[in-house]
């Protein structure tokens, strides 16, 4: 049998496998992280660091930190919020994040973020960067004005010998996610609805299928991300 | 004790948030009862005669104009309310951002597919009454303080209306999930 270890959550005794993840510990005692760059099935990165929780007093990422025998963690409170909604409000400025006039819309996990952790303004300036939009692939088109960099279709997107699709070009904050010319040409069906899928903002559109989901409808629209767990 | 004052104004914005004020239906008849209108396209009162309690403004700053006004309502208001993504982030007019204000004037007067060999003396108005463009637009607060942010485009009638409320009474303001949208 393997070693369950005692921690908690916040003040809430918890249990869990000896080797689980911070975050993967929590979500099973059904309490809420919220997440960004890690997508379910795919080796976590930490890059994003809205997960952040306050484990032992030290900040940390939860889905790339084990849980820890007696392991104290702080997940939602004030100062970790408060922390991971300047976060959203840092992407937000980051990049040319227009709401109004985004196919994703009301799907958008960003978004979504943003609305759970009742955003009303970012802090920060906006940048308003100059981003291209790409339209050369038959399938996708890749809008670089609302990329987040969080490597979610380049880790994912493998054509059958195992080669990414996606890949990030360039250094700094003008790196940007590009796809690979060869590949993205033969691009199936079915890869293309899952690069749509796994990116969380709307920089990974399908071809002449915007404005889909009509408004009332969307994944979004009456319930907070993160409404599957009790707490 | 005399109704609260209420001041709006639409910047570089296209009215929808005033439309969305509008939207409250029949309850405009209660907000007629609970507020005095000042300067506002919808009083069409051109300039402050008093100070006003609340301003409301639509729309980010694109000229001169606009910081001109929105700097009239900061000094004549207490309370001063961004609303709409416009106001908030720029919005639909900030997608010249990036652009180079130059390259945006030559597109609109001289290169563009409408004006194109039309506009035989190769002139960009520049005459000193209108206003000058500036670099770029500019969400409301980062030219003055705006107090509050009411996100939407347009925000809700309800959310208008929750928030209009709440300033005029001094209770605490409603926020369930579904009045905040930025779409």
């Amino acid at each position: 049998m393997a070693d369950i270890i005692n921690f908690t959550i916040d003040g809430k005794e918890c249990v869990a496998e000896k080797g689980t993840l911070i975050l993967q510990a929590v979500q099973e005692n059904d309490i809420y992280i919220p997440t960004l760059c890690n997508y379910k099935g795919v080796k976590p990165q930490g890059s994003c660091r809205i997960c952040t929780v306050r484990a032992n007093d030290r900040l940390t990422t939860a889905c790339t930190t084990p849980v820890g025998d007696g392991m104290e963690i702080e997940n939602d409170t004030s100062e970790i919020n408060d922390f991971r909604k300047s976060v959203i409000e840092l992407l937000f400025v980051e990049g040319n994040h227009f709401c109004p006039a985004c196919e994703m819309s009301g799907e958008c996990e960003l978004q979504a973020l943003a609305y759970r952790f009742q955003m009303m303004v970012p802090r920060f300036t906006y940048q308003f960067p100059k981003r291209e939009i790409d339209a050369r692939h038959p399938k996708i088109l890749k809008d670089q004005n609302r990329c987040i960099r969080c490597k979610r279709c380049i880790r994912t997107i493998k054509d059958e010998k195992g080669r990414s699709v996606f890949a990030f070009f360039g250094r700094g904050k003008n790196i940007e996610v590009n796809v690979d010319p060869v590949l993205g040409s033969k691009l199936t069906d079915k890869l293309a609805a899952k690069a749509v899928e796994v990116c969380p903002v709307g920089s990974i559109l399908p071809r002449e299928k915007g404005f889909r989901t009509p408004i009332g409808q969307r994944k979004f629209d009456h319930e907070p991300i993160g409404s599957e767990y009790k707490h | 004790m005399s109704k609260p004052v209420l001041a709006t104004a639409t910047l570089a914005g296209c009215f929808g948030c005033h439309m969305s004020l509008l939207d409250i239906d029949e309850k405009i008849l209660d907000l007629i009862e609970l507020v005095e209108f000042n300067k506002s396209p919808l009083t069409d009162i051109k300039n402050f005669t008093k100070k006003c309690d609340i301003g409301l403004i639509e729309g980010g700053c694109c000229n001169s104009e606009n910081v001109h006004v929105l700097k009239d309502f900061r000094k004549n208001c207490n309370i001063l309310v961004s609303f709409g993504e416009c106001a908030i982030m720029g919005g639909l007019p900030a997608f010249r951002n990036p652009i180079p204000i130059k390259e945006c004037l030559e597109e609109a007067y001289l290169n563009g597919p409408s004006v194109k060999g039309n506009n035989k003396s190769g002139i960009i108005p520049n005459d000193e009454e209108i206003p000058m463009m500036l670099d770029k637009v500019y969400p409301c607060h980062e030219i003055v303080k705006i107090d509050y942010f009411l996100p939407g485009c347009p925000p809700s009638a309800e959310l208008i209306w929750n928030a209009l409320t709440a300033l005029i009474t001094g209770n605490e303001m409603e926020l369930p999930y579904e009045v905040i949208k930025f779409d």
